[in-house]
């Protein structure tokens, strides 16, 4: 019995099919158990599924290469989810055009703030240069941060990482900073999103307003755009 | 559906070789991205309808797709135990920090052009 279990065991481990299912699994679970509590901000289904992989990974002592051979497939869906920005943007494109030098300007000085205060904070607190400049695109979506952090000496997988945890604290705890701060707009809303945490801010947006979806998708493109050119001239300047 | 899928894959493609061509630090998606928005607002009739459902879907688990990456913390446990503090107050801080700062000059400026679109008209 135990033989046949160490069987299938090593048969699935083998498959992307183990990974793969319990991933999308996961993140039901975490989208299931957000609504069944009330929607509270810090059970975002993102950071519940990474949770429980993690721990899941640890307990049966799989490595993440495993993993990902699985999970490469849902990861690989970023691109062409991130070319379909482009539908939101086709659809809201009369009420960008009336903001458009508001958001020119919003852009700038986001993506600028996103940017030094990531490396200004971990400079403040000591931490090392390969940190640094790891963190420094940290929030602009997965696909973009990893391919800048490379090129100025970062670590893309850890870039990956502190990416997506930027956009979990975006979609969890933008909503307290912006009600606090009185911003109603849905403009304003969606870019604030957008700019700092990406397609998990975005992600969030949408679910609350068509408006703020589109701003949001906009944001992140234009920062995913502006960060690119910008931060390898500065790390090149600052060197 | 499999012609809307198509055209989302040859727009991420094309943006994939010109970013490899022109040496640009764009990533392809985001090239695909402008491509397929050109493509949209410059030749709407010849863009079948679908795509929006195709897109559609993909945004819709927009946020799923990110889980892959985020349980890539698993390769960096020790270094984030060693350098928690950083890393946790530049995700932490700097993010809402971002919020806030976006948030008040988007308020600010659209404040500011609303009014003067007002004055303008008086």
């Amino acid at each position: 019995m135990n033989a046949e279990i160490q069987q299938i065991w090593v048969y699935l481990s083998t498959t992307p099919l183990l990974w793969l299912t319990l991933t999308l699994i996961a993140y039901q679970f975490g989208i299931w158990l957000f609504g069944k509590l009330g929607c509270p901000p810090l059970l975002n289904p993102v950071l519940t599924a990474v949770i429980i992989l993690v721990v899941l990974l640890k307990v049966c002592g799989v490595d993440y290469q495993t993993y990902f051979r699985g999970a490469q497939f849902i990861h690989f869906l970023l691109g062409p989810a991130t070319v379909s920005l482009a539908i939101p943007l086709y659809r809201e494109i009369e009420i960008i055009r009336k903001s458009f030098v508001q958001i020119i300007i919003t852009l700038a000085v986001g993506s600028t703030t996103a940017i030094i205060s990531a490396v200004g904070i971990v400079w403040a607190l000591g931490g090392e240069k390969i940190i640094l400049l790891s963190v420094a695109p940290k929030s602009v979506t997965t696909p973009i941060a990893m391919g800048i952090s490379e090129q100025i000496g970062g670590l893309p997988s850890l870039t990956a990482v502190v990416v997506v945890l930027t956009g979990i604290t975006g979609a969890v705890g933008g909503d307290f900073v912006l009600n606090r701060l009185r911003i109603n707009d849905d403009k304003a809303r969606g870019m604030a999103l957008g700019v700092a945490s990406h397609g998990i801010g975005t992600a969030h947006a949408i679910q609350k307003s068509r408006v703020a979806g589109a701003f949001s998708a906009l944001a992140m493109a234009l920062n995913g755009l502006f960060t690119a050119l910008l931060l390898p001239v500065l790390v090149h300047f600052m060197q | 559906m499999l012609g809307s899928l198509t055209l989302i894959l040859v727009c991420q493609l094309i943006g994939e070789i010109i970013t490899r061509v022109t040496k640009l630090p764009v990533p392809g998606p985001v090239i695909g991205m402008i491509l397929l928005f050109c493509s949209m607002v410059f030749y709407p009739r010849q863009i079948p309808s679908e795509v929006e459902t195709v897109g559609g879907f993909l945004l819709r688990y927009l946020a799923l797709l990110f889980v892959p990456a985020g349980v890539g913390v698993i390769t960096h446990l020790d270094l984030l135990m060693k350098s928690w503090a950083p890393i946790s107050g530049t995700i932490i801080i700097g993010t809402l920090a971002t919020i806030a700062v976006t948030g008040l000059v988007m308020k600010f400026l659209n404040r500011r052009f609303a009014t003067t679109r007002e004055e303008r008209r008086q």
